[in-house]
């Protein structure tokens, strides 16, 4: 089954009115008549409609959204999953909330950067309108500041690792707790960077908020040795780190050896590199190279409902291969046409047996009677 | 734009053999006239990566114009159906009386034939929509999701037109094909042809049921339980909208008792319509008279290209226009759904002509005809069986320019 947003929770009135006038309506639900006028009304799955697009930088873009009924809002920090549309087919992406979750206007936000060659990315940054109505998810992520926040904070980002950041500095500039924060930020180039004149404001109406941009086109990637130099009382704050692995991992191994790794809290976008984005991680959108999943000749499938691994030499379709190796799937006619046998993909790649063509992306259905494994794949089988 | 909206190439016709296999050694083909035996393993196979070709390609072309489509088709149904119930609120007048129950027979149709069955074949699941979805779609008929998409899906799509194992061949009530013994019960099938036109989606929920399966214990008696549960759920649904609640809101809405009966008779007459016409499709599509069925030892070690072929001779397309195909789920495009039966449906007409200029090429036939003169043969075949005997009809020949 597709991948679907997340089920708004509804009142029991509500729900009890909704059964009573699904007598009129089956086997459709009211909402898929209500969804006619209102898409945002539907209580089967939580929609939003885009009311902006605006331009961050020369590679992000900032898409305003308004929720439907049912968003019970998010933490600074945190992601959400959305659902987009692109050239007729839904596709899935995880982007951390850049809005201040209590903003007047009820909207969210998100700031994809874009990925050039990507799937969804270039969809947001050229082809989506005001209007167009999206499928949002949970939201997730534990990258998010205790209650009350700690006294003395340090922030770390690194290009599109300023999205879940922005969040944060929205929440606490509203709540005028801008105090005591170091922000070390690296960007591309000054074109690239995100957020780049509000954060610059941010420094220079606030004393409590210090900001050192860096430039690392010009000037170099971030070092431990630098981090000593502008932010001295390092081992004394808590960290809050979101960027690049190659960063991250410096930085670790840093507050490993020389600091206390327990204040250092770090937000890691998933490197899903063979997702056609680059990257399909938390507002990631490509922003890093992963390490990347071996391609060759078939690969190991975890059949997750059924708990059983198999493996296929590249030639076995995925049902033969998970029969083999005992488990009980459901199939029809063996030859791609009846869809009896299908399963949706939680991660992994997988080549078409008919076409040769490598395809897949998480959620998606696919039909384990024509399809092999490119790699490792997980299968909700 | 689309390659397939191009004309098709114009290619010489494949040099076919009289009877490429006389002897009946390359295939179990007995049937001396079938057009599969004029073609050689090696035409066979060249066929079939012709015919897979042009299913990537049609693949590879999917976008946005599909998406707006069939969402514009959903949408289109219910608007007709709100129309039409909202018709039926007045439905103690002659006037809204009809123009209801038109609209929501038209409704019905849509959301049963062009939505309900090509969704769940699965020709939209490649938009990846949780709801536009073969696993996630139910109809308004009285077959439950699950149960009609493993036997029409499977069981009718993969064994089309074999004898013995497609059970859609005369729904296993009526004597369709001369090869099936006559036995007296089918003198009474003129009679429950009629009966089944009319409460066709009840037929085919039974169907589904399979009792043969159920008797001979292949189908577990829990199986066959939760599956028998789930249409008298199905039936309690639509008893209750059509012949409860819509009533009564019309009996409500124009304070007059009258008016109960008036919306009941209306949507039991838009239930009745639905089914004669799905019926009236359906049976056009594998009985007129120049399909082929096939033996079980015809198809053994059957390769791709003779499944195709199986799937061309085995099913029959009606001529009509744009509004036709469309109020008919383009059934009517019955060879391209079978060669295809996760194309989505709007590409039929498209890729019609394409198959046609294969059919010409490897000398197969290309079986269409105008709607009165299919459903005139279905008939003929129903009477006709009904008594002993009868032969296989003559085939119109080979592709030809009238196809």
């Amino acid at each position: 089954m597709s991948e679907r947003g997340a089920v708004p929770t509804v009142a029991p009135l509500h729900r009890r009115a909704l059964r009573l006038i699904g007598s009129f309506t089956s086997p459709l639900s009211p909402d898929h008549y209500l969804e006619m006028l209102n898409p945002l009304w539907s209580t089967l799955e939580l929609r939003g409609r885009v009311e902006g697009v605006h331009r961050e930088s020369a590679t992000a873009v900032t898409v305003t959204i308004r929720p439907g009924r049912g968003w019970e809002g998010h933490l600074p920090g945190q992601y959400v999953r959305l659902g987009v549309e692109v050239d007729g087919v839904h596709h899935w992406r995880a982007y951390s909330l850049t809005s201040d979750p209590q903003r007047a206007d009820g909207r969210i936000a998100i700031t994809p950067k874009l990925v050039p060659g990507g799937k969804v990315s270039p969809y947001l940054f050229r082809r989506l309108r005001p209007g167009a109505i999206v499928r949002l998810g949970g939201v997730e992520g534990t990258f998010v500041l205790p209650t009350p926040r700690p006294a003395r904070l340090l922030l770390v980002s690194a290009g599109s690792g300023i999205t879940p950041i922005a969040s944060m500095l929205r929440g606490l500039a509203r709540t005028r707790e801008l105090d005591n924060i170091v922000h070390l930020h690296c960007a591309r180039t000054a074109e690239e960077a995100i957020f780049r004149d509000e954060l610059r404001a941010l420094h220079d109406r606030r004393a409590g908020y210090r900001l050192h941009e860096r430039l690392t086109a010009a000037h170099g990637r971030l070092t431990p040795a630098e981090l000593e130099r502008l932010c001295p009382d390092w081992r004394e704050r808590d960290a809050y780190v979101c960027g690049p692995s190659g960063l991250l991992r410096v930085l670790s191994e840093h507050w490993r050896t020389e600091g206390d790794p327990a204040r250092m809290h770090v937000e890691r976008f998933q490197p899903l590199d063979w997702l056609d984005d680059g990257a399909g991680g938390a507002g990631a959108d490509g922003a890093m190279a992963g390490d990347g999943v071996g391609c060759g000749a078939g690969g190991s499938i975890d059949l997750c409902a059924s708990n059983i691994r198999a493996h296929s030499d590249g030639r076995q379709p995925i049902l033969v291969a998970g029969e083999q190796a005992g488990a009980k799937l459901p199939h029809g006619c063996r030859m791609g046409i009846c869809h009896s046998c299908v399963g949706r993909l939680r991660s992994g790649r997988v080549r078409d047996l008919r076409t040769g063509r490598v395809h897949g992306t998480p959620g998606e259905l696919l039909r384990t009677c024509v399809n092999a494994p490119e790699g490792p794949i997980e299968i909700e089988l | 734009m689309s390659a397939t909206a191009q004309r098709p190439p114009v290619a010489p016709p494949i040099e076919v053999a009289p009877d490429a296999d006389p002897d009946n050694r390359l295939h179990p083909v007995t049937d001396p006239d079938n057009p599969l035996r004029r073609l050689t393993p090696e035409q066979l196979e060249r066929l079939g990566q012709e015919l897979d070709a042009l299913h990537e390609e049609v693949y590879a072309d999917l976008g946005e114009r599909d998406a707006r489509y069939i969402r514009a088709t959903i949408r289109l149904h219910r608007q007709l159906a709100v129309g039409g119930r909202a018709l039926l609120l007045g439905s103690r007048r002659r006037g809204l009386w009809i123009a209801g129950t038109a609209a929501l027979s038209v409704a019905k149709i849509l959301e049963n034939m062009e939505i309900g069955h090509n969704v769940m074949h699965g020709q939209w699941d490649w938009m990846n929509d949780p709801d536009i979805n073969s696993q996630s779609w139910d109809w308004d008929t009285a077959s439950p999701a699950d149960a009609w998409r493993h036997s029409h899906n499977y069981e009718h799509h993969t064994f089309t037109n074999i004898r013995g194992k497609d059970r859609d061949l005369g729904y296993e009530i009526m004597r369709i094909d001369p090869h099936q013994r006559w036995h007296p019960v089918y003198l009474l099938q003129p009679l429950y042809n009629l009966l089944l036109m009319g409460f066709f989606e009840w037929g085919v929920a039974m169907h589904d049921l399979n009792f043969e399966a159920i008797k001979s214990g292949e189908k577990p008696k829990a199986k066959a339980l939760a599956e028998l549960r789930a249409i008298g759920l199905k039936a309690r649904r639509q008893a209750v909208k059509d012949y409860i609640a819509f009533p009564l809101l019309s009996a409500a809405a124009s304070r007059d008792r009258n008016a109960f009966k008036a919306t009941l008779v209306a949507n039991f007459t838009s239930n009745i319509v639905r089914n004669v016409w799905a019926h009236s499709i359906i049976f056009c599509g594998h009985f007129p008279d120049q399909t082929y069925t096939f033996s079980e030892r015809e198809v053994e070690n059957e390769t791709r290209g003779g499944w195709y072929v199986r799937q061309l001779l085995g099913s029959a397309n009606i001529d009509g226009g744009p509004a036709f195909h469309f109020l008919s789920g383009n059934l009517g495009f019955q060879v391209e759904h079978h060669l295809f039966p996760d194309i989505p449906s709007s590409r039929y007409a498209e890729i019609a002509p394409r198959v046609r200029d294969i059919c010409r090429r490897y000398d197969l036939p290309y079986n269409s005809g105008p709607f009165h003169r299919q459903l005139g043969a279905v008939h003929r075949t129903i009477l006709r069986l009904a008594f002993p005997g009868g032969r296989v009809r003559p085939k119109q020949g080979t592709y030809g320019e009238a196809g």
